[in-house]
């Protein structure tokens, strides 16, 4: 497509950002802009079924591949919040790290129970 | 006659502190620290968002940098979770052909999760004591730290403190998610994948495409789905357990 595949890969990140983005406000959809742009890409995938040297596959997989640096400045924020954190702690920790948990082995659970039961019925 | 070269400290650092060149270089230079520690340890307790914000928060609380100033720079960094967000579109189109076999474990699992994340958030938050601001605060941890900032503004918490939470949960699950769900004794990839992208969005993502494509495609999948999901439950549910 072109000879920059990355800055390729990296506009098209972008432009299906700015459909989602001004497609919610425009319809005042309560669902946030990155999700309906990321539905956008998923199309473009299907139909492009780029392959793996292409932009398309290169600018998602350098974005994932450092994820986790995305969450520091935000997580930063922590600094702001030291006195609550200590002042609210036991229900902080309660709401946080006991509803984490309730949420993983609920969601874990259902997936699996529902797995084993669907191969189950199909013997 | 003025000299041709002085020395001032003062203003170079009232410069440099207020320049977004210094958040973005520390932001960075604490998320390569983190790597370096997570690689050489090999612990997954060592995760690089971890290393990093300890990192960054304690030279702003050492040097008095407000976070204001901080993120002068480190705003350049946050500003790609958006694309991201849509860049996770590409394991779900690679992995598909597993996705669609599965799609009703994946939504009653997702619908299942976020109702309890919500639900379990708020009342135990209350149950511990927490205040009303508190709870509010609470309610949209588990989606993904934009979707949640804007639900915590749209239902009265406190959107910066939402983020923090957000992101805590999802360390929770980058460090010891997948060891829980050993000891849960759910081995099976798809709903590993689903569990630690409903309870700890991006971050649990992460962790789940070091343990293996499959995993990781399932977590973002789950997240995308969380985030909806919570969109729409999340005043649902206040008006429930009020």
């Amino acid at each position: 497509m072109s000879d920059l595949p990355l800055l390729t890969g990296v506009l098209v990140l972008l432009g299906c950002q700015l459909l989602g983005e001004v497609t919610v406000r425009l319809l005042g959809l309560e669902v946030p802009g990155p999700v309906v742009g990321m539905v956008v890409f998923f199309v473009i995938l299907r139909v492009r079924r780029p392959s793996e040297r292409s932009g398309l596959v290169r600018a998602p997989s350098l974005l994932l591949r450092h994820l986790q640096l995305l969450f520091v400045p935000a997580g930063v924020g922590i600094v702001v919040y030291l006195d609550t954190l200590r002042d609210d702690g036991l229900p902080l920790a309660a709401g946080l790290w006991l509803s984490w948990l309730l949420g993983l082995a609920v969601t874990g659970g259902a997936v699996a129970g529902l797995s084993a039961l669907r191969r189950k019925d199909r013997r | 006659m003025t000299p041709l070269v002085g020395w001032h400290p003062h203003e170079t650092w009232a410069w440099l502190t207020g320049s977004p060149l210094f958040g973005l270089t520390l932001t960075l230079g604490g998320y390569a620290v983190g790597r370096w520690a997570h690689r050489r340890t090999g612990s997954p307790l060592l995760q690089p968002v971890l290393v990093a914000i300890v990192l960054v928060g304690a030279v702003l609380m050492l040097t008095d940098v407000p976070y204001a100033d901080y993120l002068a720079g480190g705003r350049f960094v946050g500003f790609w979770l958006g694309p991201a967000t849509v860049a996770l579109a590409l394991p779900l189109h690679q992995e598909w052909h597993l996705v669609r076999r599965a799609a009703v474990p994946i939504l009653v699992g997702v619908v299942a999760g976020a109702v309890v994340s919500i639900g379990s958030a708020v009342l135990l938050t209350r149950v511990a004591g927490g205040d009303r601001t508190l709870q509010l605060t609470m309610a949209p941890k588990a989606a993904t730290t934009p979707v949640s900032l804007a639900l915590s503004a749209q239902v009265g918490g406190l959107p910066a403190l939402t983020a923090v939470l957000t992101i805590l949960a999802g360390i929770t699950g980058a460090t010891v998610g997948p060891w829980v769900l050993d000891r849960l004794r759910i081995r099976d990839l798809r709903a590993r994948g689903i569990a630690l992208g409903a309870v700890s969005h991006g971050i649990g993502t992460s962790r789940a495409l070091q343990e293996s494509r499959t995993e990781g495609a399932f977590s973002a999948l789950s997240m995308a789905l969380t985030a909806l999901a919570t969109s729409l439950l999340v005043p649902l549910l206040l008006k429930l357990v009020e």
